[in-house]
């Protein structure tokens, strides 16, 4: 009946090649988000702690309609708000919705060392498997885009999981349907990207918005999901989306030569500790123009 | 709305101004989105705050709350001053042309002709047409008549040019409404406003009549002493633009609810009965009387011709008053017109708890409606309700009418004092019940049964209908007073206790009580079979129809408003097929004036409606709103409601009570006098309440901000604070206040603060934005913040104790549009503290 | 749910790729994803309570309609056939889950009686009685048949109705018989305000 299975593209952790890797044809799904049209109505939100079953969360008012600093193990999708004037003193009010990327070349899966906790599906879909996951928080370092978050009761790791179980039964994901003015939209990632470029290209030549661009980063081999943005070459705007994201040397250096001499101990040991200290160590430095809100 | 949400996606233009469809009516926002993705429409926003739907817009202004007429004003100003308006379209579908009495007066001095200082109220006798021909014809002399009435042939001038004629009436009114006032009264700067005025006005750049543009509104312009008269405002401007009747165009209404259409066109209030129809009053002696005070008259130059559809109120009246007294209702006893109450005054909701405070009403109802929280002045009403002697409550939440005896502040002694019986009753939610809803783009939307009520709640029909029929049971054995209407009510349901919904949907559509046949197409509807439209209604007692303009919902064919068809072949988003839409499931209103006086589409890229010359008739992909058969040689008036037959740009008579054309006056509390007439600040014609609980602030007492309610997309009103979800995505109650007035007040984001009215206060946090500017307003220097209403005190954080309880509406002053009755919500003067 | 999202997940979660994991099998690799929930679940449609744009929805019942099932909402979803809203809904739409299903709904009839400081339970019957009691005195009390004039006025000004935002239009006009049948002229909707 409903049961439904997803073919694997890359699996975390594992040695050898992944099985029947390309032996089935796939298309790589893509999630669009214009945030031109982007309400901040937060239904993306909902329908993702709807269809994923999450309880309530105690929140607090902090000054701005955004529900929570940042994405929580249980609450994997949220808008981040941004009051920004432009250089001509309009102001904006810029919402995007934050959530994990879904990269062609996932930082998390490079950096997870158990076998099997997170895999890329043929369709390109980056999936935890809970099951398999030790609760190391190594994909915290790989992530450019703080995504995974730790469930202190299970000891897991949790994100966004592009409503996997709905894209294989042939549905949507539950933010995209939900999305009232379509700034979600969901397809391949060729007909997104040309979705995206198109619209970018009417907000240059109608609307005045004359550095609107796609943002489709490279340094994590492109995202499964791409943002339209007024301005894209300042991304930092928009609750801080990172402008040339990429996955830390530390992690490149243990999936690529270091795999293969990962067995000394000693090394393994400093690039544990080093990953450590990028899990750990600070991250965010937030823009002293922008605030989420108003005033802090 | 004369359109619907889909429609939105033909414009070019758009004005968002008064409501935050963004926020508030998120997926019909979405339409709008649409317009600017495929058709690189503009949109403007016009508000006192920097919203979410101004985060999507091409150009934002920041308005002084109040100020609208002043803008809208400034735009007719624009558009004449350029001649960015719809010369065809204003000479023959308006009353442009229409010669204006000798002895109207303008409101130079911010009152019209006619003012009667003591009373309050104008003599609107020279608010009328001049009877007569074309120019240069000899004027008729005026019959002397005790009631003005419309002449039923008006003098016109087609040139426009006569210095009476309503165009260069509406020119003079809005002459004084320059860019410079139109800055001094908004506060919005001059080269902003002749942005947004240009842009505007572009769809009739060049004498162009293809492009169309629409505006959005809702309770924030509503909800004025003077939001009539900004809708009308809206609605002229239209009309000068020739906006009207057109797809992507109209004047449309979003509504903040998703019946409250619905319960109007179903005489939910007071003043009117299903159908728009007319209550009675005591002057209408018998049904003969009623008619004729009812039903208008054509009035309208010689030579063009008008289908006055309003002529057809006595088939209306009587074919209600058989749905409601069937056999009872007699042609002897003149249809049991004496069965229903007369209204001598206004009983509209302010007035429920005017009364209720002075001790008049003694008994309320309350089914799913939150009286204390929806306000006006919440502790007047809590005061109101002390002094019932019985509160029936329908609900299915704690809420705080309910429980005002319990309210914050009341001790345990005064609560023994309280002599209030209140009854709560557990009712069913939306998934418990079917039944059909009308949204604002006018359809009926048939909803099934999903799961029965939980608990020992009960359906609201069935509780209606056993309190009903207990009442019933008890005249019946006992006597009382005039028991006639209450024993004589239909009650033909299958299981009376229980009366399926889709039996009085049945009954409102109406049907054939004797056999009845068309004389021209000799088509027949046997008795007792449901009505396919309510052309068949009839005045001698053979129909009988619970509401007419819903008749053709549910006819023999099955419920037409449980339909199902996502066909759309024209693409312009009508959907003929999906539900019913009244009128005669007619999608967007007047829309003959949609193609020009010779029957042709303005625009061929948006083609609804046009005339048909071989078939002689009017036909299209919308239903034409229209007398199907009458040739454009005819020249037959596109706006057949209207008994001139054309739009009104000018309201003539008793069509309001403030005047025929708007003019910009101050909300009762304002922080300036008005600019344009110091003396006459406030509209004339409203009048403050007198109870000790009826407070008014001014500027002199320290009340100098300027306080607007709202409400945000994460809560729907009084209710989603029972819905963990909408609390955890806005947890608290807050205040948005502008960074400038947080820094002099030393105010952070975050801290509690204290909004003091006239009324009493409301505790909230300071949400410290940018998205609220301090104005300039005739050259001061002004404040507005913002107040969401959502909370109360029961609710999920409310009873956790994790906010101070306090209502919105405490804050919100008891007084009321003159027309429409709906209270100043918007734009009252309030004090801002730490708290 | 506190545990793994997985809890449908069987052990072996990765299906065909066991097996293959250390070997050098040709056999692609699945995961199994947890079902959907909604699957075999009953759908009614039906109409947004909350503001006028009327979206459509599709509520999701556990339960085929058989005799000995209580229907229980597991899911809402939006309409994707309704011509405005094409399966969208704002975030109130797509949490009516709880609204439907929500702890704080009420259950039963009670009374306040003059002078308490808490409710009270009472039968249906029962409080059905006394309200219809109390509307017969009321409107026997305080009903006008003439006005000074001697005219015909029939109205009974000591009731008030005041009706709410979401009720159907079927539910309007029954309202609407009982009331005006009384003589209730303060009779008044969310519409006004």
């Amino acid at each position: 009946m409903s049961q439904a299975t997803l073919q694997i593209r890359r699996i975390s952790g594992h040695a050898g090649p992944v099985p029947g890797a390309g032996v089935e044809r796939a298309q790589t799904v893509c999630k669009l988000v214009d945030t031109t049209t982007c309400i901040g109505c937060k239904a993306c939100e909902v329908a993702c702690l709807e269809w994923n079953g999450y309880t309530f969360s105690e929140t607090v008012f902090d000054n701005s309609y955004q529900t929570m600093p940042e994405t929580a193990w249980n609450y994997w999708n949220l808008i981040k708000f941004n009051e920004h004037e432009r250089e001509d003193g309009t102001l904006m009010l810029l919402m995007r919705k934050d959530q994990c990327m879904h990269c062609a070349e996932p930082g998390c899966l490079a950096a997870c060392p158990a076998d099997g906790a997170i895999v890329q599906y043929a369709n390109g879909i980056v999936d935890f498997q809970q099951d398999h996951c030790i609760g190391c928080g190594y994909c915290v370092t790989g992530c450019p885009f703080n995504i995974p978050k730790f469930n202190p009761s299970t000891k897991k790791m949790f994100k966004c999981t592009l409503c996997a179980d709905r894209v294989a039964q042939g549905l949507e994901p539950a933010c995209i349907k939900a999305c009232p003015t379509g700034c979600l939209h969901f397809g391949t990632k060729d007909d997104m990207t040309d979705l995206a470029e198109t619209r970018a290209q009417q907000l240059r030549e109608h609307y005045g918005f004359e550095k609107a661009g796609v943002y489709d980063p490279t340094g994590v081999g492109g995202t499964g999901v791409i943002y339209v943005l007024h301005d894209a070459a300042n991304p930092e705007a928009y609750g801080g989306l990172p402008k040339n994201p990429h996955i830390p040397w530390v992690v490149r250096l243990w999936k690529g030569p270091a795999k293969w001499i990962g067995n000394l101990a000693m090394l393994g040991g400093i690039i544990g500790v080093a990953l450590h200290y990028l899990r750990f160590g600070p991250k965010r430095v937030e823009s002293a123009k922008d605030q989420k809100g108003g005033q802090p | 709305m004369t359109n619907g949400y889909i429609d939105i996606k033909n414009t070019d233009v758009m004005l968002i101004m008064g409501g935050n469809p963004a926020e508030n009516h998120p997926c019909g926002f979405k339409w709008a989105i649409e317009a600017k993705r495929t058709r690189n429409a503009k949109m403007i926003v016009v508000d006192p705050r920097f919203t979410r739907t101004a985060a999507t817009s091409d150009l934002f202004l920041q308005i002084r709350a109040g100020a609208d007429i002043a803008f809208l004003g400034g735009v007719i100003h624009y558009a004449i001053e350029n001649n960015r308006i719809a010369n065809e379209y204003l000479t023959n579908f308006t009353n442009a042309g229409f010669i204006v009495k000798e002895g109207f007066k303008l409101p130079e001095d911010g009152l019209y002709s006619g003012f009667d200082r003591a009373a309050q109220t104008y003599d609107k006798s020279t608010w009328n047409y001049e009877e007569g021909d074309g120019i240069g014809a000899a004027t008729v002399a005026a019959v002397a008549s005790a009631k003005p009435m419309l002449p039923p042939k008006v003098a016109y001038d087609l040139t426009l040019q006569h210095p009476r004629s309503v165009f260069q009436l509406l020119k003079k009114q809005y002459s004084r409404y320059t860019p410079e006032m139109v800055e001094r009264i908004t506060g919005i700067p001059k080269d902003q406003f002749l942005k947004a005025a240009d842009l505007f006005t572009s769809v009739r750049k060049d004498g162009d009549m293809k492009k169309v543009a629409t505006i959005m509104y809702a309770v924030g312009w509503t909800q004025h002493t003077f939001g009539t008269q900004i809708i009308r405002t809206a609605a002229m401007l239209q009309l000068l633009l020739g906006n009207v009747g057109r797809a992507g165009g109209g004047v449309n209404a979003l509504r903040g609810h998703s019946n409250i259409q619905g319960a109007t066109d179903m005489g939910g209030v007071f003043d009117i009965w299903p159908g728009y129809l007319k209550v009675p009053n005591p002057a209408d002696v018998d049904l003969k009387a009623y008619l004729d005070r009812t039903t208008p008259k054509v009035s309208k130059p010689a030579a063009w011709d008008s289908f006055n559809y309003w002529s057809n109120t006595p088939k209306f009246a009587v074919s209600f008053l058989k749905a409601l007294y069937g056999d009872a209702a007699r042609k002897e006893n003149d249809w049991a017109f004496h069965y229903m109450p007369k209204v001598d005054r206004n009983y509209s909701w302010t007035e429920i708890w005017d009364n209720m405070y002075r001790g008049s009403v003694k008994g309320m109802f309350a089914f799913g409606m939150n009286g204390v929280a929806i306000g006006p002045d919440s502790q007047k009403n809590i005061a109101a309700l002390k002094r019932a002697d019985w509160l029936v409550v329908g609900e299915i939440y704690p809420d705080e009418t309910s429980e005002f005896w319990k309210s914050p502040g009341i001790s345990p002694a005064e609560m023994k004092e309280i002599k209030t019986t209140v009854y709560r009753l557990a009712c069913a939610g939306f998934a418990e019940k079917d039944g059909s809803m009308t949204n604002s783009s006018r359809w009926l939307q048939w909803k099934n049964i999903a799961l029965p009520p939980p608990g020992q709640a009960r359906l609201d029909q069935d509780i209606v209908a056993q309190i009903f029929l207990k009442v019933r049971e008890l005249y019946k054995a006992e006597g009382g007073k005039f028991p006639d209407p209450i024993l004589n009510l239909t009650w033909p349901y299958t299981d009376p206790q229980h009366p399926a919904l889709a039996e009085l949907a049945k009954e409102f559509n109406g049907k054939a009580i004797a056999n009845l046949t068309d004389p021209k197409t000799q088509q027949t509807i046997k008795d007792g079979q449901q009505l396919p439209g309510f052309s068949w209604l009839k005045d001698d007692g053979t129909t009988s129809c619970g509401n007419w303009i819903y008749c053709g919902c549910w006819t023999e064919a099955g419920p037409q408003l449980a339909r199902r068809g996502t066909e759309d072949p024209s693409g312009l988003g009508i959907y003929q097929n999906w539900a019913w839409s009244w009128p005669a499931n007619r999608r967007v209103l007047y829309n003959r004036a949609s193609c020009d006086s010779s029957g042709k589409p303005w625009d061929v890229e948006r083609k609804q409606v046009w005339w048909n010359e071989a078939a002689q008739l009017w036909v299209g992909n919308d239903i034409p709103d229209f007398k199907a058969d009458s040739n454009p040689k005819e020249h037959m008036g596109p706006f057949i409601m209207n008994p001139e037959g054309v739009g009104r740009i000018f309201g003539p008579l008793a069509a309001f009570a403030d005047g025929p054309f708007p003019e910009h006056y101050e909300p009762i509390e304002s922080p300036v006098q008005n600019p344009l007439h110091p003396s006459q600040s406030n509209n004339p014609v409203v009048k403050k309440f007198s109870t000790p609980a009826d407070k008014y602030g001014t500027t002199g007492e320290g009340f100098n901000i300027i306080c607007t309610t709202y409400r945000l997309t994460e809560h729907y009103h009084y209710w989603t604070k029972n819905n963990p979800m909408s609390v955890q995505l806005i947890p608290e109650p807050f205040v948005e206040i502008p960074i400038e007035l947080a820094a002099e007040l030393g105010i952070k984001g975050g801290d509690k603060v204290k909004v003091t009215s006239a009324r009493s206060y409301y505790i909230a946090k300071a949400f410290v934005t940018k998205r609220i500017k301090p104005m300039t307003i005739d050259g001061k220097k002004v404040y507005q913040i913002g107040v969401p209403i959502h909370q109360g005190y029961r609710g999920i954080q409310e009873d956790a104790g994790r906010d101070a309880r306090t209502i919105a509406n405490r804050l919100t002053p008891t007084v009321v549009d003159p027309n429409a009755f709906t209270p100043e919500f918007k734009g009252f003067l309030v004090k801002l503290e730490k708290a | 749910m506190d545990g793994s999202r997985r809890d449908f997940l069987k052990a072996g979660a990765l299906g065909g790729a066991a097996t293959s994991f250390f070997g050098f099998d040709l056999a692609p690799a699945y995961a199994q994803l947890r079902e959907l929930k909604i699957a075999r679940a009953t759908e009614t449609r039906s109409t947004c309570p909350y503001c006028s744009v009327s979206c459509g929805v599709i509520i999701y019942t556990i339960g085929d309609n058989a005799k000995n099932v209580t229907p229980q909402v597991v899911h809402v979803e939006g309409d994707p056939d309704h011509p405005i809203n094409r399966g969208t809904l704002c975030p109130k739409g797509a949490s009516l889950e709880q609204d439907i299903v929500n702890p704080r709904r009420l259950l039963k009839p009670q009374v306040r009686r003059p002078g308490s400081d808490h409710w009270e339970d009472i039968a249906w019957d029962q409080a059905i009685d006394e309200i219809g009691h109390w509307v017969k005195k009321t409107r026997d009390e305080t009903f006008i048949e003439r006005d000074a004039l001697r005219r015909t006025v029939n109205r009974c000004e000591g009731i008030a109705w005041i009706g709410g935002c979401t009720d159907t239009n079927e539910f309007n006009y029954l309202v609407g018989k009982a009331m005006r049948s009384l003589g209730v002229c303060y009779l008044e909707t969310q519409a006004r305000v």
